[in-house]
């Protein structure tokens, strides 16, 4: 009697170890929950100074601007930053993390990170002389 | 030097802005909205003139080359000009000859009242000979759509800056090239074409801040403003006198003191000057030489003789929000209430009071 009840308790305990386990590895393999962060552009700044992120988290942006100009929000590294300030595409929208966001408007976008992020990715726009205006922010990883 | 060198250049043209690069045409007063960076300013002139109410407010368009479409100008203005004409022919140089050291620039006035959202209105448009130039009436964001409908490139400071002059007066200028208007004309490169801007104001007011629009902050803005009135004025910020310095940077008060009758006899004997009044006026010279980052002010201007120059105009505070119209609505309600509950209180008691002598 005593015999079967510890075998029954054994495998109890076994089988709420595994389920532990699996559901230790489902936990790391499965990516963080998507966010939402809302970004207000007013007077060409950002309302967002700074931007953390975890490893392969999916963030979607909801981006308003309030001024009657037209601006860009985009979302890369250094490179890719670079490529923007000295490139001539009219328009963004195409390509995940990258919008343009006219005079007036509301645009999203959905942007999945990568597992590591190199320094120098930031959000910023493009536009002529808004960047250095200070349209820009940097995003970091969590650690 | 340098005088040197920057008289020889407002002799040769008349006042504005230089634009490098393919496009080129010049503006004086107002912001300047073109793309990319492509722009610098060297000095520019204005004369604001003030007598009996109305500011005559002038500054002069230079065309020079292939205009670009999107090259224009805003001026914000102090308040609805009663007309915009053709100006003076050489009015600007001969003040920069009477002062000495030559250059360009200047602006007009204040106002109230923020029309907020909204479509701005088209109060009246112009032509002065290749310009086109509308006057608008609205917020900063109305005002910023409309120049963006309507072609004009606007640098990332304007929804600020734009903002800072519809909190104080929702009018202003815009100016626009026409290429095509600029040819039939026989209007060479290098041609400057004086505006006159008649502005029924309680006192002048001259922009400053606009100057900065599209520059980096450590750009120097610089800027010849002259000023007639019919007193010594009194300004804010007020002007600090001239170090002998050329680097001296700041609003520098270089000239203060009755108009020549030879100044007043030339500009009255100008082209479509006969506004000028035939009395002695006090001429101001100021020159605007500070890094656009510092320049975050207007120049304020009392001509009445009170020397009270008004912290608003100067762009150092913001009228005060009216109270929203359900608030009004509100509190007259109260007011009116009170006032009949007054009235019949004091009915009651008369009536109380005539019936007890009738008893």
């Amino acid at each position: 009697m005593n015999v079967r009840r510890r075998g029954t308790a054994a495998a109890a305990l076994l089988a709420v170890a595994a389920a532990v386990v699996v559901l230790a590895f489902t936990a790391a393999a499965a990516p963080p929950p998507e966010r939402t962060v809302n970004v207000t552009i007013h007077f060409s700044h950002f309302d967002l100074a700074s931007l953390q992120v975890s490893a392969g988290e999916t963030v979607r942006f909801v981006v308003t601007n309030t001024d009657p100009i037209d601006h860009e929000f985009l979302v890369g590294d250094a490179e890719m930053q670079q490529i923007h300030e000295a490139g001539t595409e009219a328009s963004h929208g195409a390509r995940p993390g990258e919008i343009s966001v006219p005079a007036g408007a509301t645009v999203e976008t959905t942007f999945t990170f990568p597992g590591r992020l190199a320094s120098g990715w930031e959000f910023a726009c493009h536009l002529p002389g808004h960047y250095a205006y200070g349209m820009h922010g940097p995003i970091t990883m969590t650690t | 030097m340098r005088r040197h060198i920057v008289r020889a250049a407002a002799v040769a043209t008349i006042a504005a802005i230089v634009v490098f690069g393919s496009a080129i045409s010049a503006l004086a007063c107002g912001g300047l909205v073109a793309p990319n960076g492509t722009i610098s300013l060297t000095r520019t002139t204005t004369l604001a003139a003030y007598h009996d109410g109305i500011e005559h407010y002038l500054t002069s368009f230079q065309f020079s080359g292939k205009v670009d479409g999107s090259l224009g100008s805003i001026t914000p203005l102090p308040g609805v000009p009663t007309k915009v004409i053709k100006g003076g022919d050489w009015t600007l140089q001969r003040l920069e000859l009477e002062v000495n050291p030559p250059a360009l620039e200047g602006f007009a006035v204040t106002d109230a009242a923020v029309p907020a959202a909204g479509a701005a209105q088209v109060l009246m448009r112009t032509q002065v000979d290749a310009l086109n130039i509308t006057i608008l009436k609205g917020g900063a964001t109305a005002v910023g759509t409309w120049a963006r409908e309507h072609g004009f490139f606007l640098p990332p400071d304007a929804p600020a800056v734009l903002d800072f002059y519809a909190q104080r007066s929702p009018i202003f200028m815009a100016t626009k090239f026409s290429e095509k208007r600029a040819q039939a004309q026989g209007i060479v490169g290098g041609e400057g074409i004086p505006v006159h801007v008649v502005i029924p104001t309680p006192n002048p007011w001259v922009p400053l801040r606009i100057l900065t629009l599209g520059r980096q902050p450590q750009d120097l803005v610089q800027a010849d403003v002259f000023l007639l009135t019919d007193r010594d004025p009194a300004m804010l910020p007020q002007a600090v006198s001239p170090s002998g310095r050329p680097d001296q940077q700041g609003t520098i008060l270089e000239r203060s003191g009755w108009a020549s009758n030879g100044l007043m006899q030339d500009l009255r004997s100008d082209q479509r000057s006969n506004w000028i009044p035939d009395q002695p006026m006090w001429l101001s010279y100021l020159k605007i030489d500070e890094r656009a980052g510092d320049l975050t002010n207007d120049l304020a201007i009392d001509a009445s003789g009170f020397g009270h120059p008004d912290p608003i105009a100067a762009g150092f505070a913001f009228p005060a929000v009216p109270a929203p119209a359900g608030a009004t609505a509100a509190r007259t309600i109260l007011w009116l209430g009170m006032g009949v509950a007054l009235v019949a209180l004091f009915s009651r008691r008369r009536i109380h009071a005539l019936a007890a002598r009738s008893r």
